[in-house]
């Protein structure tokens, strides 16, 4: 435990003398920060309009702020989440490889196991963090609208989730290359595939179309949008969690058997 | 301290490690001597549990380093070739997050990493950024790295690559001072330093042990052909043909100097001493014998014919 703390806060240190941390918060809030903005202006005007339009003939549709704006924020972060992960975990293991680095891990009384895990979870806590700046978005909601918060929270959750499962491939990448580009490159293809991997069941015989759409992202990430909590999904990111650290562990192991 | 049993390490088709074996006693320091691409890394990764070997066994205080790995390394310390630093962390942060990860216990952390950076010589630049260090500081925080949590074993492989002399006379005064409590082992292919630092030197060629020996014994081994240096006055021709008369001598070598005075180097193969029928020899003829000495064969000859030995066999 004790080891693993060691390796969390060398981490967390790591990421924050580095600029990078700093420069992903910033691209991704100014990406967020403007479809907020956006999505907002948008359901206020058409709020607007059909207020005007109930005055004259009566008659509102149902609009709904956590449908029409919460929804598509947190569509938004995971998407771009797919893209500034592998940027995170990028250097955790490649860049231990190429410094040599890696050396000390290996020959001091760590497992290998105690190592991955703070790695993880320090990559975790930076990403929660990141995320975390946007309930911002969700305060000046509630400030001047009437949002349902448990669809909020849910939405929170499903990101949290499937952050720690996108982290787990990347650092999956990472421990296959000395090269950072050649990571973020295969931890971004891999999170892509299993993000589109859905649409494949369009394409193919019923029963594998199934196994298709269930290994997909996307249809595990709906629910908690919708505010469902379903354990299926909690447990499929849990279980893509431990598979690629599982993965990760042997593909560091081998070094010590090959 | 450590037993090396028929080890054995291959890359691909490649033999890096050839079925070697030796001890190292508790307190002993030993020199791992061999040209560079010999073996010498391969097998200290291998006792440090970053590599595991093909064949053969390797026990540190009695653990095996493949079965055991988790006390082997509790019990090490290893300076690889290139010190293992993070370029973005001061000086002081990396050595207390070595403290963490070796073990010690949270109250001594501070204390050990304030001894191992006095023992270092690193108290001046303990804020610094480890990347904007010089080659030499960053060789001493990895050797601090290494004894941070007072190993019994330490395992060092080119401790003073890329120092100064100065520094380097002190990182070897340094591991002299702990041999005795903790036992040694270092690589290298600079000579002196394994006749300054070390009790016993392993010479490896081409993944083989090509001798094991104390420095002074690996000298009087391959005294078996004696040197001589004589200076004489008198013609080179005449000079020479008078050393290869006298009985035992096996070659005979010449450096003409000015002024008549001749450097000849008279190799002998037996043990005996040929000194007086030398003198003789050049008195006898009429020539002036200026200087006569033995001359031992430097550690830089015996690794040389060793290795090319090895290299012709």
């Amino acid at each position: 435990m004790r080891n693993i703390a060691a390796i969390f806060q060398k981490e967390i240190k790591t990421y924050f003398t580095s600029p990078i941390a700093y420069v992903l918060a910033a691209v991704f809030l100014v990406i967020t920060g403007y479809f907020f903005y956006g999505m907002t202006v948008t359901f206020s005007n058409e709020c607007l309009y059909y207020m005007q339009y109930a005055s004259r003939y009566g008659g509102m549709p149902p609009l709904n702020l956590n449908q029409r704006v919460i929804r598509g924020m947190f569509g938004l972060i995971s998407f771009i989440s797919l893209f500034i992960i592998p940027m995170l975990t990028m250097r955790l293991y490649a860049e231990e490889k190429k410094s040599g680095t890696m050396e000390l891990l290996m020959t001091s009384p760590l497992r290998i196991t105690e190592t991955l895990l703070g790695k993880f979870f320090a990559c975790f806590v930076l990403y929660a963090i990141i995320i975390g700046l946007t309930v911002l978005y969700q305060v000046i909601l509630g400030a001047y609208g009437h949002p349902d918060w448990g669809p909020v929270f849910s939405g929170y959750l499903g990101v949290l989730l499937m952050g720690a499962a996108f982290i787990a491939v990347g650092i999956f990448a990472s421990s296959l290359t000395e090269s950072q580009i050649i990571a973020v490159v295969l931890g971004f293809g891999a999170l892509l595939l299993f993000w589109v991997i859905g649409s494949a069941a369009i394409f193919t015989r019923p029963g594998a179309g199934k196994i298709f759409s269930y290994l997909s992202i996307l249809t595990h990430m709906l629910p908690f949008q919708k505010g469902v909590i379903d354990t299926k999904d909690i447990i499929f990111f849990l279980g893509f969690v431990s598979f690629f650290l599982f993965l990760t562990v042997k593909v560091v192991e081998s070094q010590r058997w090959r | 301290m450590i037993e090396v049993e028929h080890l054995s390490k291959y890359f691909g088709r490649t033999t890096a490690v050839d079925n070697i074996s030796f001890r190292v006693e508790k307190g002993e320091i030993l020199g791992f001597l061999g040209p560079n691409g010999a073996g010498k890394t391969t097998t200290m990764r291998i006792l440090t549990c970053f590599l595991p070997a093909s064949a053969g066994t390797a026990r540190v205080a009695g653990y095996d380093v493949f079965t055991d790995s988790l006390e082997v390394r509790k019990r090490i310390g290893y300076l690889p070739e290139n010190p293992p630093v993070y370029n973005d962390m001061t000086v002081r942060y990396f050595l207390e997050f070595n403290a963490k990860i070796k073990g010690i216990e949270p109250k001594q952390q501070k204390n050990r990493t304030e001894a191992v950076m006095e023992k270092c010589a690193l108290q001046e630049v303990k804020e610094t950024i480890i990347g904007k260090l010089s080659r030499g500081y960053k060789q001493r925080v990895g050797l601090a790295q290494a004894l941070i949590h007072d190993p019994e074993v330490l395992i060092l492989d080119e401790p003073t690559m890329g120092l100064d002399p100065r520094q380097i006379i002190e990182v070897r005064q340094l591991i002299k001072e702990l041999g005795g409590e903790h036992t040694i082992i270092l690589s290298t292919h600079i000579l002196p330093e394994v006749s300054v630092t070390c009790q016993r030197v392993v010479i490896i060629n081409k993944g083989k042990i090509a001798a094991v020996d104390t420095p002074e014994n690996l000298t009087v081994l391959l005294k078996g052909s004696e040197r001589i240096y004589l200076e004489v006055e008198g013609p080179v021709g005449q000079v020479e043909q008078k050393l290869k008369q006298v009985p035992d001598v096996t070659a005979v070598s010449v450096e003409t100097g000015g002024n008549g005075k001749n450097s000849f180097f008279v190799e002998s193969e037996t043990k005996t001493d040929i000194r007086m029928q030398l003198a003789a020899a050049i008195t006898g003829s009429g020539f002036g014998l200026l200087e006569m000495r033995r001359v031992g064969l430097s550690l830089e000859e015996i690794f040389l014919r060793l290795t090319t030995e090895e290299a012709e066999g």
